[in-house]
């Protein structure tokens, strides 16, 4: 049995959006992502799929239970060298490369700071290794001194996935990191992740609302929907042959050679899922 | 019944957005445009309404019934967009104003541009809500668009889009905000009501197959061009330009589940 990358047990969180009301974004969610796998999680707005990434990072503090990334558990209010620790054992990569990266820098100090934050190089050495990453994620090295504005965005998410992998993380996040791109651009990239996952073996953690996207990069599944998760399976388990009804209903609605769009099926499904 | 004829848009001294686009579309008939982003599908939409950015040169000919709608000016170019040209896009935020109720949007479109009274308008917005699958009809009317959903939103701009019963919808992106069961309810929707209403759709979106599903033709663009036009079968089965090609590579035809049970073959 290989351990988990990733462990979560019991997870809960609630968001005081008024006065006197609450969403509960995550209720007593629980999932292990095996070390080297990728899991997908699939939902659709609303159903705490990136709430649970952000607590996985620890960019959000849970109500109650715990997670653990590489055998260490993610402290709630960590100190400056626990967080330095622990980006070195996971790194996120957002759906928006134009907002996380900063548009009046060269791209390439986004890629510097983290060496810089995270290994001991010489400045000499990191910059070798800035044209390493840079090579590695597919992008020439003359985009090394671009600045954000003057990259597509398909060239954007690879300069934020080279700055993932500066910190020489074990695990990564990725949060709906293709939904912004073309869909050539998106198998490029899909195609650039499965093969860093091959070779350096990294564990992923994809979140995602796209079940094509989940079917091209994803061995395991869990599908969530208002902050429970509803099924979980291999990839080929859940896409074939789904068992709850909210599952069949992304299933049926996920366009495809020869798909319409039918309302009577949508109502049917939305009934057995209320009931 | 719309005929563009080698449109080219330029923007600044040597921007090309679109270059020589040709396009018919037949009445009642649905065509998509398919492209990714920057291809020039949504300027091509706006070129027809005579909403280009300001500033932009156009040339080439679009005609609606025979009429040149680029020679269109004041009321002859009202009274098209009122009677016979809707257009919905992609964010229904932007269109409806956040500080009125949903129901002066929808009765503002028929009482200026159609003259009806503000009674009757008001009456038919009721319908117009029940025609787009909304149940509570009074209570979204009295909301405001902060208080309903993105789905819920769109379908109120489709019924103030088809409230004139135009016989021309231009859909730019309507669905590409919306979640993937959302995204199929809404664009069912507006499949019912283009056959109800016999309507003619130019529908803009990024997704092949999701064009495929609605539309009769399909047209590809890349680069202010378009690469090929085809039926859907016929691009799906045997595209033509190597970039069709890679827009059907780029989507591996694996989702194969339905809900009556098994794969479809």
């Amino acid at each position: 049995m290989t351990t988990p990358a990733i462990t979560v047990e019991a997870l809960n969180k609630t968001f005081h959006t008024g006065a006197k009301q609450k969403v509960k974004a995550l209720d007593e969610v629980t999932l292990s992502v095996d070390k080297g796998s990728c899991l997908a999680v699939v939902g659709e707005s609303g159903s705490g799929k990136t709430t649970l990434a952000r607590i996985i990072v620890g960019l959000e503090t849970p109500d109650s239970g715990s997670v653990t990334v590489s055998g260490k558990p993610v402290a709630a209010h960590a100190n400056r060298r626990e967080l330095r620790r622990r980006a070195r054992d996971i790194q996120m990569v957002f759906q928006d490369p134009q907002s996380s990266l900063n548009r009046r820098l060269p791209v390439r100090v986004a890629v510097d700071e983290v060496l810089r934050a995270h290994s001991r190089l010489s400045r000499a050495e990191r910059e070798a290794r800035c044209s390493e990453l840079f090579t590695l994620v597919g992008l020439e090295t003359r985009f090394l001194d671009a600045l954000p504005s003057e990259l597509s965005g398909g060239q954007k998410q690879r300069v934020a996935i080279a700055r993932a992998l500066a910190a020489d993380p074990a695990v990564i996040v990725l949060d709906e990191s293709v939904a912004a791109l073309d869909v050539t651009v998106q198998a490029q990239i899909l195609e650039l992740l499965a093969s860093l996952r091959a070779t350096y073996g990294l564990t992923y953690l994809f979140i995602t609302h796209d079940l094509s996207v989940v079917q091209m990069i994803a061995d395991q599944v869990v599908v969530m929907r208002q902050g429970r998760i509803v099924e979980r399976g291999t990839t080929a388990e859940v896409l074939t042959n789904p068992q709850h009804p909210y599952t069949q209903l992304l299933l049926a609605c996920a366009p495809r050679p020869g798909w319409k769009p039918e309302r009577g099926m949508i109502r049917k499904l939305r009934e057995e899922i209320a009931s | 019944m719309l005929t563009i004829d080698n449109l080219s848009l330029t923007i600044g001294p040597d921007l090309q957005i679109l270059r020589e686009v040709s396009l018919a579309v037949a009445a009642g008939e649905a065509v998509g445009l398919v492209g990714e982003s920057g291809s020039g599908k949504s300027m091509t939409l706006r070129s027809i309404l005579h909403i280009e950015p300001e500033g932009s040169r156009v040339t080439g000919t679009i005609t609606f019934d025979g009429v040149d709608v680029r020679g269109l000016t004041g009321e002859a170019l009202r009274q098209m967009r009122a009677n016979d040209v809707s257009m919905i896009a992609q964010n229904p935020h932007a269109v409806l104003n956040p500080v009125l109720p949903v129901e002066r949007y929808l009765i503002e479109g028929m009482h200026d541009a159609q003259g009806q009274p503000t009674k009757t308008a008001k009456l038919r917005a009721g319908e117009l809500l029940e025609q787009v699958g909304i149940d509570a009809v009074d209570r979204v009317l009295r909301s405001y668009p902060h208080q309903l959903s993105g789905g819920m939103l769109q379908r109120v701009v489709i019924a103030g889009a088809i409230a004139g019963k135009p016989r021309l919808m231009l859909a730019d992106e309507p669905t590409t905000a919306l979640d993937v069961t959302t995204q199929a309810e809404v664009m069912a929707i507006l499949d019912e009501c283009r056959h109800e209403l016999g309507m003619a759709m130019l529908f803009v979106t990024h997704d092949l197959d999701l064009a495929a599903a609605v539309c009769d033709r399909i047209a590809v663009m890349k680069e202010g061009e378009i690469v090929e036009i085809g039926l859907p079968e016929q691009l799906r089965d045997n595209p033509q330009h190597p970039y069709t090609r890679a827009l059907m590579e780029s989507r591996p035809a694996g989702l194969t589940w339905t809900p009556e049970g098994g794969p479809t073959s």
